[in-house]
């Protein structure tokens, strides 16, 4: 216990201690400048948005991915589910490149999309699509346990009640997929908004347009601007704990509705 | 609602669940499939309800086709082995969901459907626990439940997948009288299956024995006791000794002893003779069709249950009353009172 403990706050506590501490080095005055300097707000705007938005898609490309795999039984199944592992274990950095090289107006996909007008690399557009391919392992393999334990026969009760299709989706399956997918929803969330080496090199990084959070805090750091970058840091850790901690509530709540078997 | 099967086929890769099976269950009836696992009973019952699509043969209510109607649409309660009831609903929800999705047209108003749910839950005996969830129910309040939502929707069947089979055995028992006395109530066209001889005897106006996909027998719980069809049923049904005979010229021959035993029409060749272990009648060495030694005895309940070393070669259990003990070592002579002989080994 005593031990735990002590490893938990080296590893984890005092970091963040840290962190406030150096924040604190600064009058609130200075600190709410740097806040509320344009160039912090639209990255802290570019990372929590478009962070959110990813891991909306993820809920639901995940679920999605998460009933074939689990319901179906096709050629190739092993093999795609050892695939949506693939961005939990690629290095960051070569994910970003890859997505990059692929979405750059002469790659494989960005040259079509570049002929329809669509510009990704380079743009918003390329931090969500690398956000959203480094979310979806979150809600996958979050989700896929609870379903593998759903049992199918309640859909089966469920039809023979007279229930169609679609109200055994929303009145049975979802609600009891509920959690999981919170779960699902709250990691790839804060994945995509603590997420750097993928998105620095597709994003183009233009200042107030591209440019995220965490790299903004990158950059004050070689300035030497320490405590430009703890308060955005800080900043970050408590939206982001906020967020968590709203969520959690959220799935405790969905969670108390169905009580342990 | 009448029920009629016919011809049913239903193939899982090369074997065969169904291999053929006609069926007509009359209105109002409760009847029992009985059979090992394996022999078809539930494939049967699922596809009755529209859960399960057969290869082959017709399913029709009341004459009008049930395949060409889905699950939803048959009208049909189904009970599952394991309840299949929905964990995040309390009970008064799960039992209220068969009303809550009705198409607006046919939906009664809240008001309709707390007092149906009420008076399904009064019919279980189980008004007090509305407000619970399924996980803090014991075992047989939850399959209580899983029947009141299945008989929410007015069904016009109702089937039952092995209803009690994942209960202890005194609640077992409760819950088939209760079955039984429920079904005298509702008068619901029912089928339920079971793998327990017991109950399917006990609870059923008439049983259908069925192995390897195949209907062996159809009768009331004392027609498959008393004159099993087929050596199948009696060997399944009650508990039987099973020797194998040679026939020869209405002669019946346990290996070099000749038994003073009727075979009237049975081919010659390798038979078996069958006899309930309560029929064999103990009787004085030298007299009777059998001789033997005896080996062990044990003594429990109503009977005492000998082991019977036969001349012939082969060793038998039966049950005698306790009026006259019987001792290891003894030889006696055993007289069955009635025995039945199916041609083939």
């Amino acid at each position: 216990m005593g031990l735990t403990l002590s490893w938990l706050s080296v590893i984890i506590l005092i970091p963040l201690a840290g962190l406030f501490l150096k924040s604190l080095e600064l009058s609130p005055e200075q600190f709410w400048n740097i806040l509320t300097s344009r160039r912090t707000l639209n990255a802290l705007r570019v990372s929590f948005g478009l962070a959110f938005a990813a891991a909306c898609v993820n809920l639901v490309m995940g679920s999605i991915i998460v009933w074939a795999l689990v319901r179906y039984r096709f050629p190739g199944r092993r093999l795609f589910d050892a695939i949506v592992d693939v961005p939990f274990a690629l290095p960051t950095a070569v994910a970003g490149v890859a997505l990059t090289a692929l979405f750059a107006e002469k790659g494989w996909l960005g040259a079509p999309l570049a002929a329809a007008g669509i510009k990704v690399a380079f743009t918003p557009v390329g931090i969500f699509v690398a956000m959203i391919f480094i979310g979806i392992p979150f809600v996958v393999r979050t989700v896929q346990p609870v379903l593998q334990d759903l049992d199918p026969e309640i859909e089966e009760a469920a039809g023979s009640l007279g229930a169609s299709r679609w109200q055994t989706i929303i009145r049975v399956i979802l609600p009891s997929l509920a959690p999981a997918l919170l779960t699902g929803l709250a990691l790839a969330f804060a994945r995509a908004v603590g997420e750097y080496g993928s998105v620095i090199f597709i994003a183009g990084n233009l200042p107030n347009v591209s440019e995220i959070a965490p790299l903004l805090i990158v950059i004050r750091l070689s300035e030497f601007r320490y405590a430009d970058a703890t308060s955005i840091a800080v900043v970050m850790l408590v939206v982001s704990f906020v967020i968590i901690f709203a969520v959690n509530r959220l799935q405790r709540w969905a969670q108390s509705r169905i009580p342990a078997r | 609602m009448t029920i009629e099967v016919r011809n049913l086929v239903k193939k899982f890769g090369s074997f065969a669940a169904l291999d053929g099976v006609d069926l007509k269950v009359n209105d109002g009836e409760l009847l029992a499939l009985l059979g090992p696992s394996g022999s078809g009973k539930t494939t049967l019952l699922r596809i009755i309800a529209g859960l399960d699509w057969p290869d082959a043969g017709e399913v029709s209510f009341n004459g009008e086709d049930a395949l060409a109607q889905g699950a939803r649409e048959r009208h049909v309660g189904f009970v599952f082995q394991h309840y299949a009831l929905f964990r995040h609903m309390s009970v008064f929800e799960n039992v209220a969901f068969g009303l809550r999705v009705q198409p607006r047209a046919v939906r009664k108003d809240e008001v309709a459907i707390r007092a149906r749910v009420k008076e399904l839950l009064d019919l279980v005996q189980l008004d007090w626990l509305a407000d619970r969830y399924p996980s803090q129910l014991s075992g047989g309040q939850r399959q209580r439940i899983a029947l009141a939502r299945a008989l929410a929707i007015e069904p016009r069947i109702l089937l039952l997948d092995e209803p009690f089979g994942a209960l202890d055995a005194k609640v077992r028992k409760e819950l088939r009288k209760w079955l039984r006395s429920l079904h005298h109530e509702i008068n619901v066209t029912s089928i339920f299956v079971t793998h327990d001889q017991e109950e399917a005897l006990e609870v059923a106006n008439r049983v259908v024995v069925m192995d390897k996909g195949r209907i062996e027998q159809i009768g009331s719980p004392a027609d498959v006791y008393d004159n099993p069809a087929t050596a199948f049923v009696h060997g399944f049904i009650g508990e039987s000794i099973v020797l194998p005979v040679e026939i020869d010229n209405g002669a019946v021959r346990l290996g070099d002893r000749l038994l003073n035993l009727m075979a009237d029409g049975i081919a010659p060749g390798t038979s078996k003779l069958f006899v309930r272990r309560h029929d064999m009648l103990v009787r004085p060495s030298g007299s009777g069709a059998f001789e033997g030694a005896v080996q062990h005895v044990r003594n429990f309940g109503p009977v005492q249950r000998a082991e019977v070393a036969l001349w012939g070669g082969e060793t038998i259990e039966i049950d005698a009353p306790r009026d006259k003990e019987l001792r290891a070592g003894d030889t006696i002579g055993l007289e069955p009172r009635r025995y039945r002989i199916f041609a083939g080994a």
